[in-house]
């Protein structure tokens, strides 16, 4: 068989390939011949073929089956065959595959060998890539190897027992008596790698990091040497002598001086002194001292050297590298709670950085700015905030207005200035604000009693310029719905009045309700808020007409929407103002958004259970369990039982049984009647989720006696999810003289066939009757 | 450091030095998602971007992008003058060099680096003693197995099998 070719002579071929099959069809042609060469046993190419091997390899070709060869050829004694042997097994044998140990005698072997060379080889590949096992066999090796007086040994010994000790930390021990002179050595590179060692070693265990706590002044002096010391044409880096120790050694004191008084009180001086004498045109000196800085603000120095290391990362910010200023900013972020007051003196110079051309620098700047607001900066730093939101890119947008927000809230000067801000992120950023800020600024607004004309007159205005941006006319129709009334009355102090009539209000909300941009969630908005100027407003002919006319759309929340208002035109006048009157402020726990016309009323947390309350109730966990075991567990969820309320019902609660009562498009249905007892079901639609079903039992008793203790308890499928609220009381008096009515609320969202069982409980005349029932005869318009 | 990875303006990969052990396909997705990432930086950007939770740091030098993943607490910039020092060994052993000599010499690229960093952190930081170091393994490579059977007395493993040779025991 002829030689196989050369190395440089393939690369040559394979470049000259034009097309990527060409390139494909002559690998694989080489590796047919690579592979029958190996096959042969062939020593003399081994090596050659291999090189190829590693070289196709990285083109992305797979070389698995040279493994086996990387292997004979680190066994074997040319050392050329060794040199490319273990570079095979550093690329293709990781601990990963099956092979990987079969190098471990191998390597023993050559650990011990007499060429420095070749020992070099064997550390360099265990220390890159040995498995565990592997150092755990040889750590004995490195171990002997650490403690040998020829240098170039020494330093790869010491990165090799990093390795394993990062591999199997426990031997971390073993390797303790032989760093006892790592320091004392001369040489750059064993100082290097020793540090490192010792680094790592600090880092793993507290003990081994007391105990290196007298090295500190060793390393100060080293230091200090290195900085003293004339020019060594060995080490120097622009100017510098050997800047790559001078930062370990300076990684080393971070950890071995926090959270310790003495070590940091004996490190004072020489930071000091780096940090006053380092050069700084280059990048080497910078990255000196960054490093000096994020060891100031690690240990307990005194307050001087603080305010040195802030003012070092404030002329960073002032460089004309980029990489430069990044890097400040990054340790500004992480200083910025600890040295508040230092780092805000460079606030203008951050805020500067906001229009940066750099993604990572503007992403930075932002978020340090953010943190520096507080209230006495806030007007000027909203400016730029604001400023910023307009011009910069869609990336920051969404999370630059969470900012502006929750900034706002904490620190706004005056509520006007809140809104203005507000006002002015919606039309900028309108959106990529995020969804749950819509009810979060209608709470925000209600509270605002004073600003409501401002409010209403500013976003109608918003509104005449521009309907595209969803959150902003969301939040316009709802506060034009509310304060139409003011809006058309001119009652605005803030600024000039604008002149509105009622007509050119109600254009600009009907034309919300047919524009393309209206997403659905924002047309249900503006029908209600058109809804709500009936009362607000004289003429409601107009408002009459449109509801009447939506009470056919083809949206099925618009449509429903409509009819319920249609009906309450028409069969429910008489509640129409009571129902559609001012919203009260709005407490910020409200989970819910402001088109949720039922309030809290007596909920209680739902996996609370008050063991307080009257024995009657005092075991409702174990009777939901009853009823979970009855209903055979699997399928049911618990169910979240409430206690009765100790103080009588809320004028909401009325309210809701007028609700209860009106049942516009869900025909009530009876699910239990027996013995006296009838429970009736009655239904509505929660608003703004169509998903939840309104469920309101109304409980009466024929019998001539009061059922008292009365409870209620319901269980549903597991794809339901079921809330209980408060009864309106546990007494049903007899003979049809009243009812007891509770709400349900069912999640269904997989719009599935609602189905329940039911637990009722009560005392009648002195005698406990319980009783289960199925109720399955739900109207489909409950669950649909 | 994680990992150091060269390659071209195209994308094509120079060399690859793994301190990680992850399988093939892992190392060949992060190569390619990082490669694109950073191909698609502009100019004027800082070398210093946030990947996945690593810090990478990158520098082209004319053809070539030198691009590596460094832990957090690691520093970025003296990495930068890392990746330096490693280009400068590549130009004095090479006599400037350019992206061609480490396309056809890729094996001595590896020796140079596996001289200067080991398990992903500098071993020596002396220029000249590298370069040194490098000079004496060539040297040895060159003279035939002359010195290494004379002077290696250590038992041999079955699995290796002499070539003929003038010094063959």
């Amino acid at each position: 068989m002829p030689a196989p070719i050369r190395l440089r002579e393939l690369i040559r071929t394979i470049r000259t390939a034009r097309t990527q099959a060409e390139e494909r069809e002559m690998i694989q042609k080489e590796c047919a011949a690579i592979r029958s060469s190996f096959r042969e046993e062939d020593n003399t190419y081994r090596c050659r073929n291999v090189a190829k091997l590693l070289y196709m390899h990285m083109l992305g070709y797979p070389a698995h089956f040279g493994q086996l060869e990387c292997l004979k050829l680190i066994a074997s004694q040319k050392f050329t065959d060794k040199r490319i042997g273990y570079l095979g097994a550093m690329l293709l044998l990781d601990e990963r595959q099956d092979v990987h140990l079969l190098m471990t005698n191998c390597i023993k072997n050559d650990l011990n060998h007499s060429t420095q060379y070749v020992q070099g080889l064997a550390l360099c590949t265990l220390g890159c890539m040995g498995s565990s096992e592997m150092c755990r066999d040889l750590a004995g090796e490195v171990e002997k190897l650490l403690k040998t007086s020829n240098s170039y040994l020494r330093k790869k010994a010491a990165l090799c027992a990093v390795h394993v000790i990062r591999k199997v930390p426990e031997l971390m021990e073993m390797f303790l008596p032989a760093t006892k002179n790592l320091l004392s050595e001369k040489n750059h590179g064993v100082l290097h790698t020793s540090v490192v060692l010792l680094t790592e070693m600090c880092e793993r265990s507290p003990d081994m990091l007391a105990h290196f706590r007298k090295l500190v002044p060793q390393l100060v002096r080293i230091l200090k040497n290195l900085i003293m010391s004339g020019y060594s044409p060995e080490h120097d880096v622009s100017g510098i002598s050997d800047p790559f120790l001078q930062v370990r050694i300076l990684r080393l004191l971070r950890i071995l001086g926090k959270s310790d008084d003495d070590s940091s009180e004996a490190m004072n001086d020489i930071l000091a002194q780096v940090a006053t004498n380092t050069e700084t045109s280059k990048n080497v000196g910078n990255a000196i001292l960054y490093e000096t800085v994020l060891t100031i603000m690690d240990i307990k120095s005194e307050s001087g050297l603080r305010v040195l290391a802030i003012n070092i990362l404030g002329r960073f910010l002032l460089n004309n590298d980029k990489n430069i200023r990044y890097v400040a900013l990054t340790s500004l972020l992480k200083t910025v709670q600890t040295d508040h007051n230092a780092v805000q003196r460079h606030r203008s110079t951050i805020v500067d950085c906001l229009k940066d051309l750099d993604v990572s620098i503007k992403r930075r700047a932002m978020e340090l700015s953010f943190a520096l607001v507080n209230g006495n900066n806030i007007r000027g730093m909203m400016k730029e905030l604001l400023y910023f939101l307009d011009s910069c890119d869609p990336e920051f947008k969404a999370d630059c207005a969470s900012g502006v927000f929750l900034a706002a809230e904490k620190y706004a000067p005056s509520k006007r200035w809140h809104i203005d801000t507000i006002m002015r992120v919606l039309t900028t950023a309108g959106s990529y604000v995020r969804d749950d800020s819509v009810p979060n600024l209608i709470q925000l607004i209600t509270n605002s009693v004073e600003m409501h004309a401002y409010t209403v007159q500013r976003l109608y205005k918003a509104l005449l310029d521009d309907i595209s941006q969803q959150p902003l006319v969301q939040v316009a129709s709802w506060c034009i719905g509310e304060y139409g009334d003011l809006l058309v009355s001119g009652q605005c102090e803030e600024e000039e009045p604008i002149q509105v009539t009622e007509d050119e209000v109600l254009d600009v909300l009907e034309g919300l309700l047919v524009s393309n941009l209206s997403a659905a969630v924002t047309r249900g908005y503006s029908l209600t808020a058109i809804m709500k100027l009936s009362t607000r407003f004289s003429g409601v002919n107009r408002i009459k007409k449109v509801v009447s006319i939506y009470g056919s759309s083809i949206d099925v929340e618009l449509q429903q929407r409509a009819v319920e208002y249609n009906a309450l035109f028409k069969k429910y006048d008489h509640m129409r103002p009571a129902l559609l009157e001012r919203m009260p402020i709005m407490e910020k726990s409200a989970s819910n958004g402001p088109t949720e016309i039922v309030q809290t009323n007596g909920e209680t947390e739902p996996s609370v259970v008050d063991s307080k309350h009257p024995p009657p109730v005092s075991q409702p966990a174990n009777q939901a369990n009853d009823l979970l075991d009855l209903l055979g567990g699997n399928d049911v969820v618990p169910v979240i039982q409430t206690t009765v309320p100790t103080k009588p019902a809320s004028a909401g609660g009325e309210l809701l049984d007028l609700l209860g009562d009106l049942s516009l498009t869900i025909p009530p249905m009876t699910a239990y009647n027996k013995n006296g007892l009838k429970i009736d079901f009655t239904f509505e639609r929660a608003n703004p989720n169509p998903n939840v079903a309104v469920i309101t039992i109304h409980a009466s008793n024929s019998t001539e006696a009061d059922m008292t203790d009365f409870v209620f308890q319901a269980a549903v499928p597991k794809t339901f999810q079921l809330q209980l609220l408060s009864p309106s009381s546990n007494v049903v008096p007899a003979l049809n003289q009243g009812t007891v009515t509770q709400v349900i609320r069912v999640l269904n969202p997989q719009k599935q066939q609602l189905r329940m069982r039911i637990k009722l409980t009560y005392t009648l005349k002195g005698s406990p009757v319980q009783d289960l029932a199925e109720v399955n005869n739900f109207p489909p318009q409950s669950w649909q | 450091m994680q990992f150091m990875l060269l390659f071209s303006r195209q994308g094509k990969l120079r060399l690859q030095k793994w301190y990680v052990p992850l399988s093939d396909k892992e190392k060949k997705k992060i190569t390619r998602e990082l490669v694109q990432t950073v191909l698609a930086r502009k100019p004027k950007m800082c070398s210093f971007l946030e990947w996945r939770d690593l810090k990478v740091v990158y520098k082209r030098y004319a053809s070539l992008y030198f691009c590596c993943a460094i832990e957090h607490q690691d520093n970025e910039l003296i990495t930068l003058e890392i990746i330096h020092r490693y280009v400068e060994l590549l130009d004095k052993y090479f006599g400037s060099v350019c992206e061609l000599d480490i396309i056809f010499n890729f094996e001595k690229a590896y020796f140079i680096l596996d001289e200067f960093l080991l398990g992903g952190e500098p071993q020596e930081t002396s220029k000249k003693t590298v370069l040194k170091a490098i000079e004496q393994a060539d040297l040895l490579q060159e003279n035939v197995d002359f010195q290494m059977r004379l002077f290696a007395g250590v038992m041999v493993p079955n699995m290796v099998s002499e070539s003929s040779g003038l010094f063959q025991n």
